[in-house]
């Protein structure tokens, strides 16, 4: 039993067994661990199924053993009610979202978590009230979590706006001098934050400057980060929204909350590591920087009389014959839904003894397995993608590579110490025996520099839409 | 402030335990697991609930519901969005 003279003990007992009975405390318990294991599963393949299906079960647990504390009153209609609405919207999006349109969802539910720590903490400071003053704990963690909650949902939102294609989004916002109004706003957001703490009697007046300024300054964060970078930003509101759950737990004193968000945010922040390595740049340098084309090539200069457009038809007439082929996907795959013409590209040529290899960049697409989840979609098998560091080695033997609107993770200048992209990891194409770049026009990628890769001898161009591209590939390949 | 320092301790422990237990994860779990620790995100819900539930002001009442709406979508949405697309890497194993 609890030994209650352990002052540490007794003072978590003290600050909630008027709320929640220790049943319900020890359901919290089981409930992490279910958290833990079910994140766990979610790293192998073959436990990840498994692994969803707990933490979904340990969340059941958690929020069930909560409800008798509520029991009774107006409050039960008002929790019943809104977990219907709630959860009704939560089904339809879920189901009806197609799966190239999964990152924006994904940022959709990542803003509402943030939203409901903005609420929770700004409930539990109303209902604490200037009388019964709040502890400096309570006060901190509240500030805190309408903080980081307040800037993870209008992130969310703006990401959400970006990722959608939204007309207002087509160029990344940046304003003169927003490196300085960044900072302004944070500085602002760090003395409402003071004030919330330092005035208990006024905090809940100071909160409401506080949560608008951080939404701003999500806002403001989140604009200038161009699309390419959206894989980052997407990671680290998903690391954010934990945090501000953790906050949250603060608030109320709840060790699931913060058992639960720590875990989310330490998640979140590995995500965010492995795809600022996959380009080579630090986090400060995908959330302030600006990719500088320092050394500027002008575009003409590199294409000028080397470019050599090709057709669906003799894309086709080259396939005859051919052993190996590399499929490098982009984001362009995305955004013409061309996974399905893909997946018949895939068959015939399989069909034909080609053996057909998918090389995926970690950071191709706007969010981090963005390519992965697309090519899963149509049933590729999960050997046939291959990362770009282990698919890299044996491209020479590849007799052609069909790059499918990527641009930057195949830009050759990578490699050359002075250029924009300096050092990050690409996928080789250029050492392929043919290169088909299927894309719209020569303009450049999200770093804003020409691509030599084009202009190579062994490459050629087929400007068109990624969908009908693949479908003419597909029709001249049964003709033959 | 001890429950404070107990909670911290908790939070520590929590946020190394996170960064331990993740370790390889293949580029094909990618969005699943940031999906999958996106429902969790959602426990505020078990904040919102108590903060709604318990009615203590009116405006309480209303953020707390508004509260409780939110972290729904969130779990709700993110379980589901997690488990359709575990199931499409499924289908070939």
């Amino acid at each position: 039993m609890l030994n209650v003279t352990n002052p540490m003990l007794l003072a978590l007992v003290e600050s909630t067994e008027q709320a929640l009975p220790m049943w319900a405390l020890i359901a919290y318990l089981v409930a992490s661990v279910l958290f833990i294991l079910g994140i766990k599963g979610l790293t192998h393949p073959r436990t990840a199924v498994r692994g969803n299906l707990m933490s979904a079960v340990g969340m059941f647990i958690a929020v069930v053993v909560t409800l008798p504390a509520v029991l009774g009153g107006l409050g039960w209609g008002l929790v019943i009610g809104g977990v219907a609405v709630g959860g009704a919207i939560g089904v339809v999006a879920a189901t009806k979202v197609q799966m190239t349109a999964m990152p924006q969802m994904v940022a959709i539910f990542n803003g509402f978590g943030g939203g409901a720590s903005i609420f929770v903490a700004w409930a539990e400071l109303t209902a604490t009230g200037p009388t019964q003053a709040a502890g400096s704990q309570m006060l901190i963690a509240t500030a805190l979590a309408g903080l980081i909650g307040a800037v993870t949902f209008s992130g969310s939102f703006i990401a959400y706006g970006k990722l959608q294609e939204f007309k207002i989004f087509w160029n990344p916002w940046v304003l003169p001098g927003h490196q300085l109004l960044n900072a302004v706003l944070g500085v602002a957001v760090v003395t409402m934050a003071v004030l919330v703490i330092a005035y208990p009697g006024g905090a809940v007046w100071w909160y409401i400057p506080l949560v608008i300024i951080a939404l701003v300054l999500g806002v403001t964060l989140t604009c200038p980060i161009g699309g390419a970078d959206m894989p980052v930003v997407i990671a680290l509101l998903n690391s954010y929204s934990g945090l501000a759950a953790a906050a949250t737990g603060f608030v109320i004193n709840n060790t699931v909350l913060i058992i639960a968000g720590s875990l989310v945010g330490a998640s979140g922040l590995i995500l965010t590591a492995i795809m600022c390595k996959a380009m080579n740049r630090s986090l400060a340098n995908v959330i302030f920087g600006k990719i500088d084309a320092t050394k500027s090539v002008s575009a003409d200069d590199i294409y000028a009389g080397k470019i050599k457009a090709t057709s669906g038809e003799e894309i086709g007439m080259m396939l005859d014959g051919v052993q190996r082929v590399v499929i490098v996907p982009g984001y362009g795959m995305a955004v013409a839904q061309a996974q399905h013409a893909v997946r018949h590209l895939y068959n015939e040529l399989e069909a034909r003894d080609v053996n057909v290899e998918f090389a995926v960049h970690p950071v191709a697409g706007r969010m981090p397995g963005h390519m992965n989840v697309l090519l899963a979609e149509v049933d590729i098998p999960y050997e046939k993608l291959i990362e770009s560091d282990d698919i890299n080695p044996s491209l020479d033997t590849v007799d052609m590579a069909i790059v499918l609107g990527a641009n930057d993770v195949v830009n050759p200048v990578a490699r050359e110490e002075d250029s924009a992209i300096a050092g990050m990891p690409i996928v080789d194409v250029d050492k392929c025996r043919t290169v088909v770049v299927i894309k719209r026009s020569l303009s450049p990628g999200f770093a804003g520099i020409p691509n030599p890769l084009f202009a190579l001898d062994n490459t050629l161009m087929f400007f068109s839409d990624g969908k009908e591209a693949v479908e003419e590939i597909v029709a001249a390949v049964k003709e033959n | 402030m001890l429950l404070l320092v107990l909670l911290l301790t908790i939070l520590m422990l929590a946020i190394f335990l996170g960064f331990e237990i993740i370790t390889k994860v293949p580029p094909t779990l990618h969005t699943p697991l940031m999906s999958g620790s996106n429902a969790i995100s959602g426990i505020t819900l078990v904040g919102a609930v108590i903060s709604a539930g318990q009615h203590a002001t009116t405006a309480a009442a209303i953020f707390g519901t508004i509260a409780v709406v939110m972290a729904t979508i969130n779990v709700v949405g993110g379980y589901m969005v997690t488990h359709r697309m575990l199931g499409m890497f499924r289908k070939k194993g």
